[in-house]
């Protein structure tokens, strides 16, 4: 009872008086109970970069992931948000195989990148990592200088045919991080002297200098200030016309600033997923709609 | 009521307080004891053998007119020329008055018996000085050089002392006419090991335990990395890495003596080794070090954080690429610790290479790591087990010799970890 009362003054709040009511009555009925765990909204797109079917994820004996399937359309941002220990992480960290270090982690089902199957066991994962890159929830830059850190991606696969192809690039891939003007004059500085935002902005700039298809970012601004943030929060967008991102985020609003679709995991189900827009004003499942509203999480 | 209650609790917590800070202070005046305890301890055992040790860096020598009388090389070769008369000689015609077969020999004693081989040195070396007259200082004897350094009193009875009355008078007569000095110990630092103190040196036992490091050294650290960044980086988990983890963990605690057992069945009764040489003496410390490298390497590789990992990985590093670029430059320093402190255990340690015969008396400085040898604790083992009172102040030399060595290692230690220390 008392749940209903609380998504009756949500109701309230967005659909005021009493005419409305009716309406949420109605849009009420619709909504799918907490017990149902099946995938509401449209997991799928047309132009995918990325399709994921009946993913399960096993860490031993405990099953992190069921039956997840979702696409990743070209050029878009997927927002993946959910509580705590919901999968979401576990569940980026299958898209470019990171889980693979994971002893005790195994993976089922089929993960396409362009339309071949990223766990087939002629696909070597050294270029895969190429393809899809990651930003990871805490700066990690290599304890080396500011050059060496971005350069090091391009070095390792023979991206660059000369030196100053490689200083070209290097250049590049700061500008489109938006950290060139503050490092171009110490790039022979360690790379972890810089502050936490231009860290985790060097971060991103290592990722994108190997020009991947896919980045996954996993909680990229989580350690970050709320003006770091709003810098990585604008350089999302920006990126985003090259390349497809995924990001899982703890930050709603954050989801709801830089993604155009978010989906919703829960207890390593995915519970929704659907445009940005839609799945905050109106979420159809009431996990999703639990969770958005603050009642848990 | 309220603001008195308030009172109360603040009261108690204040008593709290000043016993918490008590215990505070007690603790740090226990840890700074300790501390001053463990330095003066330190303080004691270094001055007590720098005070013991730094005579033996000077020895007696005593000036001689050698006539190289062209008579006496009237021989075959050079070798076969009785070398001692010359020595006798020219003790004689400092003393002409010295008459009688004993009174002679009490003259010559105060003389090196290798005196002889230092005359014989300078003859093969350069020929031209037969005929001649040289002026040269050569080693006095044990006894003369414990006289010059306060060890032999000369208040007590003749028969209690090693020189009798007319020997002593002797010694005083040369030192009155400046016959008789003492001069920097440079035997102590170019011979190897003698019966007669003033003959004997640390260099042969200096050679041979820088040979064994250095083999200890080659061996060790590539075998106990490779077995480190195996185990910690590419082996699964299972039954089996645990039972070879529990070992390791246990041969650290081995015995030494039980690995020079080891070395004795394995290296010399199975392959034949040579006995004594610093090769095998390599091999035995290699197994013994190869527990703590392990260990501390293993260490160092697990306090690399992750995430350095996962960023190496992330751009698409391979996962050689990531250990050789990235963990491994970060981890070198902990692993160097950790082979430090091996290869200093593995300097000081006698009793595995006691098996292996490396406790042999060795008179010539190794060549090569299949030469016969003895290493910087056993000589020390050997020379304080000696009955001379010479070689009370030679083992405590040698003992600063090898703290010397361990010294610069951990200098080296310290000098390496700095350059290769990284921030993240």
């Amino acid at each position: 009872m008392e749940t209903m009362g609380a998504v009756a003054d949500i109701g309230d709040l967005v659909f005021p008086g009493v005419e409305t009511m009716v309406r949420e009555e109605s849009r009420q009925e619709e909504k799918v109970e907490r017990e149902d765990r099946s995938t509401v909204g449209r997991p799928f797109v047309d132009d995918a970069r990325m399709t994921c079917r009946d993913v399960n994820v096993y860490y031993g004996e405990k099953h992190a992931i069921r039956n997840v399937s979702i696409d990743v359309g070209r050029n878009e941002v997927l927002a993946m948000i959910g509580p705590s220990g919901c999968g979401k992480s576990t569940f980026l960290r299958c898209l470019n195989r990171m889980n693979d270090t994971v002893d005790s982690c195994r993976v089922f089902g089929d993960i396409q990148l362009d339309s071949l199957n990223i766990y087939d066991k002629s696909v070597d994962v050294v270029p895969l990592r190429a393809q899809v890159g990651m930003v990871f929830q805490k700066p990690n830059p290599f304890p080396k200088s500011i050059y060496d850190n971005v350069a090091y991606g391009p070095k390792i696969h023979g991206l660059a045919s000369s030196r100053t192809d490689l200083d070209g690039m290097v250049e590049s891939s700061l500008k489109k991080a938006g950290l060139w003007k503050e490092v171009s004059d110490r790039l022979d500085q360690p790379g972890t002297g810089l502050s936490g935002g231009q860290q985790q902005r060097l971060c991103i700039a290592r990722a994108i200098a190997v020009r991947p298809e896919v980045i996954l970012m996993d909680e990229p601004c989580s350690a970050l200030d709320p003006i770091a943030t709003a810098t990585v929060e604008g350089l999302i967008a920006e990126l985003q016309e090259q390349f497809t991102i995924v990001i899982v985020t703890h930050n709603m609003q954050q989801a709801a600033r830089v993604s155009q679709r978010t989906a919703y995991f829960h207890l390593g189900d995915l519970i929704e997923v659907g445009s940005t827009d839609r799945v905050f004003t109106n979420p159809r499942h009431r996990l999703t709609e639990d969770y958005i509203t603050g009642r848990f999480g | 009521m309220q603001s008195r209650k308030k009172e109360t609790s603040m009261d108690k917590m204040n008593i709290g307080l000043a016993k918490r800070y008590r215990k505070e202070r007690r603790f740090r005046l226990f840890g700074l004891a300790a501390v001053f305890a463990s330095i003066t301890f330190l303080g004691i055992l270094f001055v007590s053998i720098a005070a013991n040790g730094w005579t033996a860096f000077q020895q007696t020598e005593i000036l001689l007119d050698v006539h190289f009388d062209t008579a006496e090389f009237d021989v075959d070769n050079l070798y076969s020329v009785n070398y001692g008369a010359l020595v006798k000689n020219s003790m004689r015609s400092l003393f002409p008055e010295v008459k009688g077969r004993s009174d002679k020999r009490d003259l010559y004693r105060l003389m090196s018996s290798g005196a002889v081989y230092i005359l014989q040195d300078m003859v093969m070396k350069d020929s031209g000085i037969i005929g001649s007259t040289q002026q040269i200082w050569l080693p006095a004897d044990d006894e003369v050089d414990m006289l010059m350094k306060g060890h032999i009193s000369r208040d007590v009875t003749e028969g209690d002392r090693r020189l009798n009355d007319k020997q002593i008078s002797w010694v005083d007569t040369l030192v009155a006419e400046k016959r008789l000095e003492k001069k920097f110990n440079t035997t102590f630092f170019t011979a190897g090991d003698s019966r007669e103190p003033e003959l004997a040196g640390i260099r042969g036992a200096a050679v041979g335990s820088l040979f064994t490091l250095a083999v200890t050294l080659l061996l060790s650290f590539p075998i106990g990395v490779a077995t480190a960044v195996y185990l910690e980086e590419f082996a699964p988990r299972n039954k089996w890495t645990d039972l070879v983890e529990v070992n390791i963990n246990n041969l650290a605690a081995v015995p030494s003596i039980v690995f020079g057992l080891l070395g004795l069945a394995v290296f010399l009764n199975i392959f034949g080794m040579p006995r004594s040489a610093p090769l095998v003496g390599g091999l035995v410390l290699t197994l013994m070090t190869l527990p703590t490298i392990i260990i501390a390497s293993r260490a160092a590789l697990k306090s690399v954080p992750p995430s350095i990992r996962e960023a190496a990985l992330g751009v698409g590093a391979s996962k050689m690429q990531a250990i050789t670029h990235h963990i491994l430059p970060l981890a070198l320093p902990g692993m160097l610790t950790g082979t430090i402190i091996g290869m200093a255990q593995a300097l000081g340690e006698t009793a595995p290479l006691l098996m292996i015969g490396m406790v042999a008396f060795i008179v010539d400085v190794p060549g090569s790591v299949t030469d016969p040898s003895t290493v910087l604790p056993v000589q020390i083992y050997l020379w304080a087990d000696s009955p001379e009172r010479a070689f009370v102040e030679r083992t405590s030399a040698a003992i600063m010799v090898l703290l010397a060595f361990l010294i610069s290692m951990n200098a080296i230690a310290v000098f390496l970890r700095r350059k290769f220390e990284r921030r993240w």
